[in-house]
Parts: C-alpha cells; structure tokens; sequence
C-alpha cells in the first residue's frame, strides 16, 4: 500500500526542526531513517499530518563522536555507519554485534541509531544494548535538552518519554573500562526477523577473573528493556564458569514474563530467555579467556 | 486548518515538491506529492520499471536499489528525500547492451526463474561486492539475506555471488546457450 496524505516538512538546521515540531508536534512525527516509520506509513497503521524530516538538519549529525570518557551518537548517525566502524568496534564491541543482527545491511544503511531507540520496540535489539551500556539519552526541544537515563526513556510498547514537540538529539554512552567485557545474543526464526528473544550482557571482571559488576537486559519479553537484577546479583561477585550456567538459565527464566503470539508461546521465550543468558555470559568468558591466553 | 506558512518555510504550500536526482548518471527531475515512495518515482515518474514493487513494506526486498552508493529500499525512502541524491538501479548494470558480470552470472547458474526479485537482488549484492570481498558460502548468504526469491531456492544466487566474488565469470560463460 502507499502513505496517505501529509505535510513533509525539511528543516534545514536543528533550531528549524525543533521550531516546526513545536508548532506542529502534535500531528507530526519526526522522519529520520524511515525504516520503522515507512512501513506503518505505508501500511496506514499510522498516520499523521505532518512529517518532520530531519534527515537535511546538518552533516555534524550524522557521525559518531569518540571521546576520551563518552562516546556520543547524534541523531543522524546510520546504524551501518557504527557497525562498520573500527573505533566503534573497539570500544562498544557489543553495539558492533548487536547492530549485525538488526534486521538487514539494507535497512542499516538507512535506519539510525536514534531512530530505532525513539520507536522503541520491544523486540528491537538497540533498547537492550543501549541500557546495559548506561546510556544517557539527551532529548532537545525549543523549551531547552534534558537528559534521561534508559529506564526513563523507554516507557511501553513503542513508548518514550519523548514529548511531541521533543527530539531525541542523541545517545550517548560512557566509554567502558579495558575489565569491561560484553556480548549480545538472540534467536530469530530467520536471519533479519525481529527475534523472539535478544540478551545484552556486560561484565567488569577482576585479575582474578570474578566478576565486580555485571548489567544484563533481555528483548523481546516486555514492553521495555528488561534488566535482569537477579542474574545481574548471581553473577556479581562469581567467576563465569559452567557450574554458575543452571542457575543463571533458571534466574534467568524466573524473572520474565514475556506473552506469547503466533511466533512463538510465553513458555517458549522464557526458556530462550534462559539460554539466551547463558550463551551472552559464555561469549564473555570465551573472550576473557581469549584476553589472558 | 492553521496555516503558519509565512513563519515556517519548512510548510509545504502546494504539496508538491520538485525532486532533481541522477538516475543511472542521467539527470532527472519531476514534480511529485511527498507521499510518494522513492520506488514509485522511479517506476510511475521515470518510468523506470525494472525496480519491483512486492511488500512495500521493507522486507522482501525486491526494490533495492542504490542510494549515493549504499543499498537502499526504494519503498521505505521518499522521492522527496532523494533530492540530489545518485541513484543507481538495474536499468544501470548492463553496459552497451552487455549484461554485466552478476547478471551473465544470474543467467548461468539459473539464479532467477520467474525474475520478479531479481533486479533487487541484483542491486543489493551488487553494492554488497563494492563494499567487501567475499569469499564463503557463509558470507554469501549473509549478502542474500535481505531479499527474498519463492523460485530458486538460493543455490543459484549464493553460486552467483561466489563467482563474481572470486572474478570466475568469465568460465563456462553462457554454454547453454
């Protein structure tokens, strides 16, 4: 099918973007990569009176900044830009992994990392990510920026705490220490789908190899993305060994609630879920070990 | 209907837009609604008709086209938004008349029976062989992933690909025939 009507709107600089959606905010949704949008649009799931194309606000946006304590992604920063990047890859390995996994190189040369966070779907692989690196979101509109963290950005299914005259402007994420180790994984059914479940774990691990602090959120299991505190307390303080694997899989399983549909039942993703933690914390051990050999 | 043109140039007026890109090195330009998909200008505007329409919703792939030198879906990007962009779609590969060394490979290895999907899938590896070399089955199916084909069962393309990848193309070149 093909959109319906609306108004496109192409600021050319930030102030003009963040001006027209303070008039227009209401009817008008912001147009970056289009990847998630397009569809609806075309669809006709969703329709609005205005579209705010922020794609021509300035080339400045749309490259990632690494810096010596935050590492800084604007709002025009393509998803295939970061996944290709060898900084990028240094020092957020597991945004590297997760974005290879995020739908295809077709879609990740158009769609933006903002973008995705913005639309915040349940399944996506971003949101997860983005919170166990400790993200600060910095949302701008005419009346000024803010700044949140992941579990005040993302609210429900599709749903953030983005006001409609609000811009997410970027994310940014502090710059990990060299003990940081992480990994993402998820299952999809075919390579590119949505999953039916995704974990994003990072660990700080000692000379010792115990691990002092650890944040592990799974996709796909809620509305948001959702930290697993329990595997989060097992794991702190243990070495990542196979003996820690059962209950991990079964912390794991306990603390999710995920709704079951035609791709795949509850029962089903609470035990991916499970696998799904283990496998993350064995990619990390995998590559501490890589470390020290 | 409010109306805050005068304060706001960003408000389209008339809702349509005119849109200037290069299309295959030729320069086009045309007058369109900003609702209509880049895949639309290019067939309905141009009537450039060898990018296919099958979802419209960015997932079998079949419009892929490329976009200032990335693979694209022309159905989830705005003619609007190609404004001054290079576009490059199948009418663009084969030179002088002469398939090019994909599409001869297509041919060879049967990559194609009914052919709808095939201009995106051309497109897509095409701009996938730009970017980095590949040399297993493994990375071939990885570059094939985003279309989708109901005939073939893949064998063919991932051959395709492996072939051109490796500069084989030239062997066994159309012996069938």
């Amino acid at each position: 099918m093909k959109p319906g009507r609306f108004t496109y709107h192409s600021p050319r600089s930030l102030d003009e973007a963040l001006a027209t959606l303070q008039v227009y905010g209401d009817d008008a949704k912001v147009l970056a990569g289009g990847q998630s949008l397009m569809p609806m649009l075309n669809f006709r799931l969703a329709r609005f009176e205005h579209l705010v194309d922020v794609n021509r606000v300035g080339a400045e946006y749309a490259e990632p900044t690494f810096g010596d304590t935050r590492i800084t992604i604007p709002l025009l920063v393509r998803q295939r830009r970061v996944e290709r990047s060898a900084e990028a890859a240094a020092a957020l390995p597991v945004l590297t992994e997760a974005l290879q996994q995020v739908a295809h190189p077709q879609i990740r040369n158009r769609g933006t990392i903002c973008g995705s966070l913005a639309h915040a779907d349940p399944a996506a692989e971003l949101p997860s990510v983005l919170s166990v690196l400790d993200a600060t979101f910095t949302i701008a509109s005419s009346r000024g920026v803010r700044e949140v963290p992941a579990e005040e950005f993302f609210l429900f299914h599709l749903t953030t705490s983005l006001e409609p005259d609000e811009l997410l402007l970027q994310v940014s994420v502090p710059r990990p220490p060299a003990n940081q180790f992480s990994a993402f994984r998820e299952f999809a059914t075919r390579r590119g789908d949505f999953a039916l479940a995704g974990v994003a774990a990072v660990c700080e691990v000692d000379a010792a190899g115990v691990v002092t602090a650890c944040r592990i959120a799974a996709a796909g299991v809620a509305p948001t993305p959702h930290r697993l505190t329990d595997v989060e307390a097992l794991v702190t303080g243990a070495s990542l060994h196979e003996d820690l694997w059962p209950d991990v899989e079964a912390a794991a399983r306990a603390q999710v609630d995920p709704t079951g549909d035609i791709h795949a039942s509850a029962e089903y993703r609470s035990r991916l879920t499970g696998v799904l933690v283990k496998r993350a914390l064995a990619d990390i051990r995998g590559k501490l070990e890589a470390t020290r050999a | 209907m409010r109306d805050h043109a005068t304060e706001f140039p960003t408000r389209t007026q008339d809702e349509t837009h005119t849109v200037g890109c290069t299309v295959n090195g030729r320069e086009y330009e045309a007058v369109v609604d900003p609702r209509m998909t880049l895949a639309d200008f290019l067939r309905e505007k141009l009537r450039l008709t060898g990018t296919h329409l099958g979802c419209e919703h960015g997932v079998c792939g079949a419009c892929t086209v490329i976009v200032d030198g990335a693979a694209t879906r022309s159905c989830l990007m705005l003619a609007v938004q190609a404004d001054g962009a290079e576009v490059e779609t199948v009418e663009g590969l084969a030179e002088d008349g002469e398939l090019a060394p994909l599409q001869q490979a297509f041919k060879r290895n049967h990559a194609l029976q009914c052919g709808f999907c095939t201009p995106g899938f051309l497109m897509s590896v095409t701009a996938a062989l730009r970017e980095e070399s590949v040399t297993d089955e493994e990375q071939a199916r990885e570059v094939l992933s985003g279309n989708i084909c109901r005939c073939t069962g893949y064998t063919g393309l991932v051959k395709s690909v492996l072939e051109v990848a490796q500069g084989k193309e030239s062997q066994g070149k159309d012996t069938e025939a």
